[in-house]
């Protein structure tokens, strides 16, 4: 009966572990190593992402106040800093309790791109930080494209290859290649966190919800060995 | 003096409603065998689920908005602004995926231990209800988060109806409410979810509970421990349900909770099982996923709608490939009722069947490659020979004795 149970639990193990979500393209993603703890990493995410993608993109689902406190822009009190959030990645009339739109509309984004830049509250949950990680380091000339850029990950992409300045920018510098890896690896950290805010809290809290249960658990085994004591 | 209080409450309850002999018939008096073993946990487990169920069902109800404009942003809303919001929604999303694997492995052990058997049958075939229930439930909860794969899931799954030859088409059109899956799909899947079918899933439970205690439980045996009682009338194995499984089942719940938890906590969408990536994208009717499956728990179906080269028949196989459950209890003519005392036969004939279940699990998630569609094939006909040559093998079968009275170290 053991080995039944053994077998029985391996296989199901095998089908769970094994990854099936098909691929849309055959490139082998980059892994982006992220770490939603540190603050620095995000707030330079949130520049770069309102300085370069804001205009067309969206995160309709996040506001400016929440974001501006998760990501640590607050005082020793933990009040928001409205004008360092203001002066440095509110660049339209909007309020701080405002939900963050893009400067174009669907409409206008349509008629320029052939299709209206997606909002990005959730990229990073619908398609992963590695796919982003890779996606953005994978532009390379086409000229038959409009744009004159195509991507290896997404090919035929309406996107033109928004971060080609700064990349050139970087190149120009030593170890260029590098720094412009670390600073997409900041706007990915920062759209990881942007899909589910809650991340970090949620695991934080996991442990001591574990080390409860497992407390409660011993506790519940003693009283059932108590109580079955008399059972022979 | 609260003591007596007490006593003398629960002794104007008793006279005017069957309190104390409810408490009696189903915990205090109601005798279960000693030598319950870890398949046994799963009944206790599953009533747990749907109470999860319904808690966090009735929290996210308040928040959810059921039209094609804002349901998936009221799903975000919850998500981020919805004090604990996300905590009800993940407990509620993971509650879904462990209904299933308790569900499955509560109904193993049934196979297992031949508790579908005389007097069971009944038992088991409002647990093939519930089941049926189940399907039906995170069926139509799924479309709920208007996400692409809820639409395109709904799509696919309801355009299975037309495949039914002259009313077909109309069918799938009074099914969806309008002539693709829209708001209006939307909005009757969210009443079907929250109201009909829970209503009949719960008043199941009970009967499946009721027609379970008018038997007695089954147990690894597979022997009656009515047969032999005591000169009080207890049976001489049995041991009363409350309190020694009542503690049992409290331990049991504390180690499940630790796995179901370290989910919640740690991977709610279990790498893209519990909760799909494509359905973090807005339900878009002219963008159909690359490749669009069922949530795991409904492949092994999926995989063998797919294995048949006809649609109409594809569907009436996969219709059969659970309909085929319900006849359980007639197919087994075995003379024993655990597996610990059946021969080889039934052994070999279960273990090729829990891996094609698997395997076809497997096929189901995966885009059809000309390959896995012929191991489709091949699986499918081994999961309906399980079934239907059942009948043959159990009365082939080599039984051993089996004892008198039950196995307790």
């Amino acid at each position: 009966m053991k080995q039944w149970m053994k077998i029985f639990f391996l296989l199901l193990l095998l089908v769970l572990l094994k990854p099936v979500l098909a691929e849309e393209t055959d490139v082998r993603l980059d892994k982006a190593t992220i770490d939603l703890a540190d603050l620095p990493s995000l707030q330079r995410g949130a520049q770069l992402f309102m300085n370069y993608c804001a205009g067309c993109h969206g995160l309709q689902y996040m506001r400016y106040n929440t974001l501006a406190a998760g990501i640590g822009i607050v005082d020793k009190e933990g009040k928001v800093l409205e004008e360092i959030v203001k002066d440095n990645l509110m660049f339209s009339g909007d309020k701080i309790s405002d939900t963050i739109k893009a400067a174009l509309t669907r409409e206008e984004g349509a008629k320029w791109f052939g299709t209206a830049p997606p909002d990005l509250s959730l990229i990073s949950r619908a398609r992963g930080a590695d796919w982003l990680y890779t996606y953005l380091r994978s532009f390379y000339p086409d000229a038959k494209r409009p744009w004159g850029v195509n991507n290896r990950v997404f090919p035929d992409v309406a996107m033109p290859h928004v971060l080609a300045n700064l990349e050139a920018r970087y190149l120009n510098e030593k170890d260029g290649r590098q720094k412009f890896d670390g600073a997409i690896l900041d706007l990915v950290n920062f759209l990881q966190y942007v899909g589910e805010p809650v991340q970090l809290l949620r695991q934080r809290m996991g442990i001591w919800v574990l080390l409860f249960l497992g407390i409660f658990f011993i506790f519940a085994c003693l009283l059932k060995r108590e109580y079955w004591k008399d059972v022979h | 003096m609260i003591q007596l209080l007490g006593r003398r409450l629960i002794g104007w309850v008793d006279e005017r409603f069957p309190l104390s002999k409810l408490w009696n018939e189903h915990l205090a008096h109601y005798y279960a065998p000693k030598n319950f073993n870890f398949w046994y946990y799963f009944g206790s487990l599953a009533l747990f689920i749907l109470a999860n169920q319904i808690i966090t069902g009735i929290w996210l109800t308040m928040n959810y908005t059921p039209t094609a404009e804002e349901a998936f942003g009221s799903v975000e809303y919850i998500m981020r602004e919805v004090p604990w919001g996300w905590l009800l929604r993940y407990l509620h999303s993971t509650g879904a995926s462990f209904f299933f694997i308790v569900i499955y492995l509560h109904m193993f052990r049934g196979i297992l231990y031949g508790s579908y058997q005389k007097p069971r049958e009944l038992v088991w075939l409002i647990g093939m209800f519930i089941f049926l229930c189940l399907m039906a439930e995170a069926f139509f909860g799924y479309l709920l988060p208007w996400g692409n794969m809820s639409f395109w899931g709904a799509q696919v799954i309801t355009s299975l109806f037309s495949a039914i030859p002259f009313v077909g088409e109309s069918l799938v059109e009074w099914i969806r409410g309008d002539y693709n899956v829209t708001g209006v799909t939307l909005n009757r899947f969210f009443a079907l979810h929250v109201v009909a079918v829970p209503l009949v899933f719960v008043g199941l439970v009970g009967f499946h509970l009721l027609a379970l205690h008018e038997v007695g439980s089954n147990n690894p045996d597979g022997i009656e421990i009515k047969k032999l009682k005591n000169e009080a009338g207890v049976p001489l194995d049995g041991i009363p349900f409350h309190p020694y499984y009542t503690v049992k089942d409290i331990a049991g719940l504390a180690g499940f909770l630790i796995i179901f938890c370290a989910v919640v906590f740690f991977i709610p969408d279990m790498g893209g099982f519990f909760l799909e990536s494509p359905n973090f994208e807005p339900a878009d009717p002219l963008k159909t996923p690359t490749h669009i499956a069922p949530v795991w728990y409904m492949t092994p179906y999926y995989a063998i709608l797919r294995a048949i080269p006809d649609k109409l028949a594809g569907v009436i196989a996969m219709g059969a490939s659970i309909g085929v459950w319900f006849l359980l209890p007639w197919l087994d003519r075995s003379s024993v009722k655990s597996i610990r005392y059946r021969g080889l036969l039934y052994k070999g004939a279960l273990s090729l069947f829990v891996v094609s279940f698997l395997c076809l699990g497997y096929l189901g998630a995966n885009p059809p490659t000309p390959t896995l569609v012929v191991l489709a094939r091949i699986f499918t006909g081994i999961y309906f020979l399980f079934f239907l040559l059942m009948p043959v093998y159990t009365t082939l079968d080599k039984v051993k004795p089996v004892p008198e009275r039950v196995h307790y170290s």
